[in-house]
């Protein structure tokens, strides 16, 4: 079985994002760049399909951010080849874009599952892997938490969450791409000395891909959330807020 | 136990990071003594106590050793390595071993250490919270905390704040504290800011030695940068690994804690010590200002100097003084622990405290608020006993609450 995992760089939260002068973007010199938490979470889970049939991972993601941190890290985890696909653009496109330059580069190999996480945080026009089975006219299912390899390799089993703490059990038929919602387990821990030695020793192979247009997408205004009317900040020590939130609450009648 | 005298990690090869293979090699003059497994606080949870693990270790049973429990329980109390008649690093060389051979074979972590550990790797705090924040508590100190790559000229004093008394909210309140008393003090001081990252103590008791290296390598050279005559820390985790460790590996600092800065500008603090207190009050001896590098006398000193204050000792104190229970990481194991052991080493220690009947819980250390302000009501003592840091009495001894 062989398993290709997409991974996106996204802005830090932890650290804030501001918006740029244009008032259309996030300011680029503002961001520190993370994996995308849900990729990190399809990547565990490919680990842990390898570790169970003897699959082999290979991680690709665009040269955005600290791409090459994330793909090194894919390696010490135990990924069995990491790609940099290369598309000449200073920030990241949206998803069309993005989906398209993917579906360039895997169209034609013979991966079985394509992983992605369900979501990011910078997604404008949907999610990747939707997008991206499209252009390579593969089935779809999201919001997965669990893959298993059904008797003969042909299809797996998947564990897919709805709304209202029901889950389902579907058989997808391969080849085909799945949107992570959680990993089976916690995304592991890769000691920094092992991540260190990696960074000296391994090799990052880098693909290129022509980035025709830059999708359909124009963002006239991003911003972040305003104060509306009706909104009561709180303010005081912790005690003192606690007591206000309790008395909102029992005004309201939400306290039983 | 008023003999024994604290030890100093001695230099011996490996003593640093030592790899688990080369264990059995540096206990080579284990004498199978087992005072490291009598004195443990935690030996009865381990499946494998000091003694019987190093042992194991030196008969090639790695395996069974790495796959108990007993990596993840040392509390790095320090009480078996000062008693230790071979001198054997135990916390300081058999657990970080066991726990780096844990990572290397990618067993799974508990959630929080590995969060933690993540987090320092990516903001230089356990906390995950953003570097560019770690000076906000000083915004309402009352009083200026210079930034010393702003001010742009050397200072006497350069003060480490460290991760908890930066971040936490609880710590930040004595962080504000002690800044004011410097300010009364007249000290010419800065802080580090936006450039501090951990010192590192938890990741290399942790077994994390690549995050150890590179949070040391990052912190000499931001010291580097900057001209001062000595270094005061908050943290004595940190102390300790600054004061015994750094310099092995580079970086040679001249570097109090608080307890001896202020210990030794006790006749300059004296006289501002007006306000009258009245309170009993017992100090638990931090493992790293105790057992680790021997400061016994001077937060003694500085609370017998508080009008008022009654100093009392509890069962255990000095050298045989209880740990919190929160060292070399386990401050993220809480859970780990809780399921293994029937109670919790700072329940057991605020009962020791109330035993004393004490009103005041005295420490010097940024673990121990938090921690045993929770004993004190897990154990039915809510009301009854303050858990105050050393520094939060003075403050108010000297009317700068």
């Amino acid at each position: 079985m062989k398993i290709a995992v997409l991974a996106k760089q996204v802005a830090d939260l932890v650290e804030g994002v501001e918006i740029d002068a244009s008032g259309k973007a996030v300011d680029p010199t503002s961001i520190r760049y993370i994996l995308s938490e849900l990729d990190d979470h399809a990547l565990e889970e490919a680990l842990l399909l390898k570790e169970r049939v003897q699959a082999r991972v290979e991680v690709f993601s665009l040269e955005t951010g600290e791409a090459r941190e994330a793909l090194f890290t894919a390696l010490a985890k135990g990924a069995d080849r990491v790609v940099m696909v290369q598309i000449g653009l200073e920030s990241a496109p949206d998803n069309h874009t993005t989906a398209k330059v993917f579906a360039s580069v895997l169209k034609g190999q013979p991966y079985d599952l394509i992983l992605t996480g369900v979501r990011a945080s910078d997604d404008l026009d949907g999610s990747l892997g939707g997008l991206l089975a499209g252009y390579l006219d593969l089935p779809y299912v999201g919001l997965i938490r669990k893959v298993e390899v059904a008797g003969d390799g042909g299809t797996v089993v998947v564990e897919k969450e709805y709304p209202g703490g029901f889950a389902a059990e579907l058989e997808v038929r391969l080849p085909a791409v799945l949107g992570i919602q959680a990993a089976e387990q916690p995304p592991r821990y890769v000691p920094v000395s092992r991540l260190r030695q990696v960074m000296k020793t391994a090799k990052l192979e880098e693909a290129t891909a022509a980035v025709e247009d830059i999708g359909p997408l124009a963002v006239r205004r991003m911003y972040k959330p305003e104060e509306g009317k009706g909104a009561t900040m709180l303010s005081g020590d912790p005690d003192e807020v606690a007591r206000q939130i309790a008395d909102i609450l029992a005004e309201r009648r939400l306290l039983r | 136990m008023g003999t024994l005298q604290p030890q100093i990690t001695p230099e011996k090869p490996g003593a640093i990071f030592p790899e688990i293979a080369q264990i059995p090699e540096l206990f080579r003059t284990c004498i199978q003594c087992g005072v490291c497994s009598g004195s443990c606080p935690m030996g009865e949870v381990m499946d494998f106590a000091p003694r019987k693990a190093a042992k194991m270790i030196a008969d090639g049973r790695f395996e069974e050793v790495v796959s108990s429990n007993t990596p993840w329980l040392c509390v790095a109390c320090h009480t078996c390595q000062v008693r230790c008649p071979s001198q054997l690093l135990i916390p300081d060389g058999l657990f970080p071993a066991l726990r780096s051979a844990v990572m290397a074979e990618g067993k799974p972590m508990e959630q929080d250490l590995q969060k933690a550990l993540q987090n320092t790797y990516l903001y230089g705090n356990p906390m995950g919270q953003s570097p560019r924040k770690r000076a906000e508590w000083t915004k309402t100190a009352g009083v200026p905390v210079p930034i010393i790559s702003q001010i742009k000229r050397p200072v006497e004093v350069l003060w480490i704040v460290e991760c908890y008394p930066s971040y936490e909210p609880r710590n930040q309140e004595i962080s504000r504290k002690l800044a004011r008393i410097l300010n009364a003090l007249g000290v010419d001081f800065a802080i580090l800011g936006h450039e501090e990252r951990c010192i590192g103590d938890c990741e290399w008791l942790a077994g994390e030695r690549g995050l150890f290296e590179m949070l040391i390598e990052r912190n000499i050279e931001i010291l580097g940068k900057y001209r001062f005559k000595e270094i005061l820390i908050t943290d004595p985790h940190a102390y300790r690994t600054l004061l015994n460790i750094y310099p092995k590996l580079g970086g040679s600092f001249r570097v109090k804690h608080y307890v001896q800065f202020f210990a030794e500008r006790l006749g300059q603090l004296k006289p501002l010590l007006k306000k009258k207190l009245s309170a009993t009050v017992t100090y638990h001896d931090s493992c790293c200002l105790g057992r680790k590098t021997g400061h016994y006398d001077e937060p003694r000193a500085l609370l017998q100097a508080i009008p008022g204050v009654k100093l009392v000792e509890m069962i255990q104190n000095r050298e045989s003084s209880l740990c919190c229970g929160g060292g070399a990481s386990t401050i993220y194991l809480d859970r780990y622990i809780q399921d293994r052991a029937k109670d919790r080493l700072a329940d057991r220690r605020v009962q020791q405290a109330a035993a004393t009947k004490a009103e005041t819980l005295a420490v010097a250390c940024p673990y121990e608020p938090s921690r045993f302000e929770d004993a004190v009501k897990i154990t039915g003592n809510e009301g009854k006993m303050m858990v105050c840091d050393i520094i939060e009495l003075l403050a108010e001894s000297m009317g700068l609450a």
